[in-house]
């Protein structure tokens, strides 16, 4: 088997004493779309926090490429950075800036591309998105569904290897959510793309998934892995109920 | 057949045009690293009569690619649609003709445009109308204050105690050092401003009775209701506007419960009267402050100083600076209050309600101050 795209290595996750999540073991393949679940509150958010550089961990490390993220200094972090963009649960969308603008600011300050390159880049990605005709418009003006679109094109502005996604699917409405999920399935198949998926939307993990993870807040570790379609045998009672909605 | 070139660092165009088709031959490094090519040579070829009817894309010695390509051949696509001209992409590579479907799946929506009028007249009649609005809603919003205050006075008003006390303690013991420091400096310039003039006479002695009217009846609360409105006004236009944007006033207001009532009674009610104890601490300072010039700078002595100073200051002075006080402390709350709850949707917005709320806020103190002195002026006071 190929080195893993991305490797979580004995990931402990903790804020002061207090232990999110510990002993992460997992590898991510490149191109792969690999899901990240579990109950509310078991730490899905905190653990791709961690995997993008956000929070540090209280042990353990992520791998990209076999570089590992936290082991280097600022520099060498920043340089892992680029390799990747992120939707953020609420699109974090900048909203002073104008859609294109949003797009085209991590454009022309990362790429240094001029102020044209970089409005036509970010046309493109928006375009992309399905939001051609609205560059000119701030994220107060447009619908929830539209500004994780948008999101997503400013996720993608740098054409990075890999695109983490918190909860793609909270707050949209389900035409919205399949809509999603398919440019999602999309990009990866023109790009392949690797994408991490922080999710616990059951149609996206079985829609999408090649491979999961599911971390348990009781237990406060990842208590099973695997194909979503295999999860859902899988030996743990929690991880089955989970998978098929039914009551523990 | 004609041919014209494009190339940066690295990204190669060349254009050429046989018969009726336009061809765009792509060489290098297409990458967002080595910059895009212009589309302009693509225009001008497009441009030429007779029209073209197809435009074809031909990657000849493509070395590296990713959004540059595409961008490149989005925009140039574009021009070719805009003028009805067919587009061949079947020779790009897989992965950036996927990426081209995807980007042209969904048509770009047509915004209508709105005709912009740039008369002096219609600017100025759009300013005007503004102006009106604002003063609409200002006057609604003064109406639903003065209806909490009445609910206030028969025991209805719905808030809660503890929000009270919070802003109670963020208008009063929160503001001591600042307004010590302010008020003691101003009495302390003031002092040094009047013993320039009043040694030339002889009458250095004086400067107590011009530190201790000035101060108690005028630049106390002056300078107390301008810190405040810099600190506590824009604290609460920007407590309000981001409740504002997080929809936390809406869901008040679903719930039965009046904003107004809620949030800005108590800030209100707070900034008001604990104003009059601010003024009333900053008069103290400003006459010490004054002193300290006095005996340090002015050689007066201490009790000499202070005797001036109580034969100067009537009762009259200090009430009426306490009586403005409260006058700005519901002009300043009331201001905040207002552009916070008042601002609009995104971030941007609570910044501009806070700078909104500190600058008017600073100006309807002076304004209050103003009219005040005409008042008292009138009544011989």
């Amino acid at each position: 088997m190929s080195e893993p795209h991305i490797e979580v290595r004995d990931l402990t996750m903790a804020f002061g004493p207090v232990v999110v999540q510990e002993r992460l073991d997992f590898q991510i393949q490149r191109g792969e779309i690999f899901v990240i679940m579990g109950d509310s509150g078991c730490g899905k958010s905190t653990l791709m926090r961690h995997m993008i550089g956000l929070n540090r961990p209280a042990r353990g490390d992520v791998l990209y490429d076999g570089e590992p993220l936290w082991e280097g200094d600022e520099d060498a972090r920043e340089r892992i950075k680029e390799r990747f963009g992120v939707l953020y649960q609420n699109a974090a969308l900048w909203s002073s800036m104008t859609l294109e603008e949003n797009v085209s600011l991590p454009l022309a300050e990362r790429k240094r591309l001029g102020a044209a390159e970089a409005r036509d880049v970010a046309r493109l990605k928006l375009a992309l998105v399905g939001l051609a005709g609205f560059e000119d418009h701030y994220p107060a003006e447009i619908s929830g569904g539209m500004r994780k679109r948008a999101g997503l094109a400013r996720a993608m502005a740098l054409d990075p290897e890999i695109l983490y996604f918190d909860e793609p699917s909270a707050g949209l409405d389900p035409l919205s959510s399949r809509r999603l999920d398919d440019l999602i399935l999309e990009i990866r198949a023109s790009s392949g793309t690797t994408i991490v998926l922080v999710t616990h939307e059951l149609p996206s993990i079985f829609e999408l998934g090649d491979n999961a993870v599911f971390l348990d807040a009781e237990r406060k570790t990842m208590i099973a892995r695997g194909r979503p379609e295999e999860l859902k045998r899988s030996d743990e009672p929690k991880v089955r109920a989970f998978l098929e909605r039914g009551r523990l | 057949m004609s041919l014209s070139t494009a190339t940066t660092n690295a990204a190669g165009c060349e254009v050429r045009r046989e018969a009726g088709v336009v061809r765009v031959r792509l060489s290098g490094r297409f990458t967002l690293s080595a910059g895009l090519p212009s589309v302009d040579a693509v225009a001008r070829e497009l441009e030429q009569a007779p029209p073209a009817v197809r435009l074809v894309f031909e990657p000849a010695s493509l070395e590296a690619w990713d959004s540059a390509l595409v961008s490149f051949v989005f925009s140039a696509a574009g021009l070719a649609a805009a003028r009805g001209v067919a587009v061949d992409t079947t020779a790009l590579p897989e992965g950036a003709r996927r990426l081209l479907d995807l980007s042209l799946a969904v048509p770009a929506r047509v915004m209508p445009q709105t005709p912009v009028d740039d008369a002096l007249t219609a600017r100025v009649g759009e300013v005007a109308l503004r102006a009106w609005r604002t003063a609409g809603d200002a006057l609604e919003f003064l109406g639903e204050a003065v209806l909490a205050l009445g609910a206030l006075l028969r025991g209805r008003a719905r808030f809660r105690h503890v929000d009270l006390m919070h802003a109670f303690e963020s208008a009063g013991v929160g503001a001591l050092g600042i307004v010590a420091l302010i008020n003691l400096l101003i009495g302390a310039v003031l002092a040094f401003v009047g013993a320039v003039q009043l040694q030339q006479f002889g009458a250095s002695i004086y400067v107590a009775n011009l530190v201790a009217i000035g101060v108690t009846r005028e630049l106390g609360p002056l300078m107390t209701g301008i810190v405040m409105a810099g600190r506590t006004g824009a604290s609460f236009a920007a407590v309000l506007g981001t409740m504002t944007v997080n929809e936390e006033v809406d869901a008040l207001r679903t719930m039965g419960l009046k904003p107004v009532e809620f949030l800005v009674l108590p800030r209100t009610l707070a900034t008001s009267l604990m104003l009059p104890a601010l003024v009333a601490y900053a008069d103290l300072l400003g006459i010490l402050g004054g002193t300290f010039v006095g005996v340090a700078v002015l050689d007066l002595g201490t009790l000499e100083y202070l005797r001036a100073t109580q034969s100067s200051l009537a009762l009259r002075h200090v009430v009426i600076g306490l009586v403005k006080s409260v006058a700005f402390g519901v002009v300043i709350a009331l201001t905040g209050c207002y552009y916070g709850i008042r601002c609009g949707r995104s971030a941007a917005a609570v910044g501009q309600a806070t700078t909104r709320a500190v600058v008017m806020g600073i100006v309807f103190v002076v304004v209050v101050d103003a009219v005040f002195t005409v008042l008292l002026h009138l009544l011989h006071l």
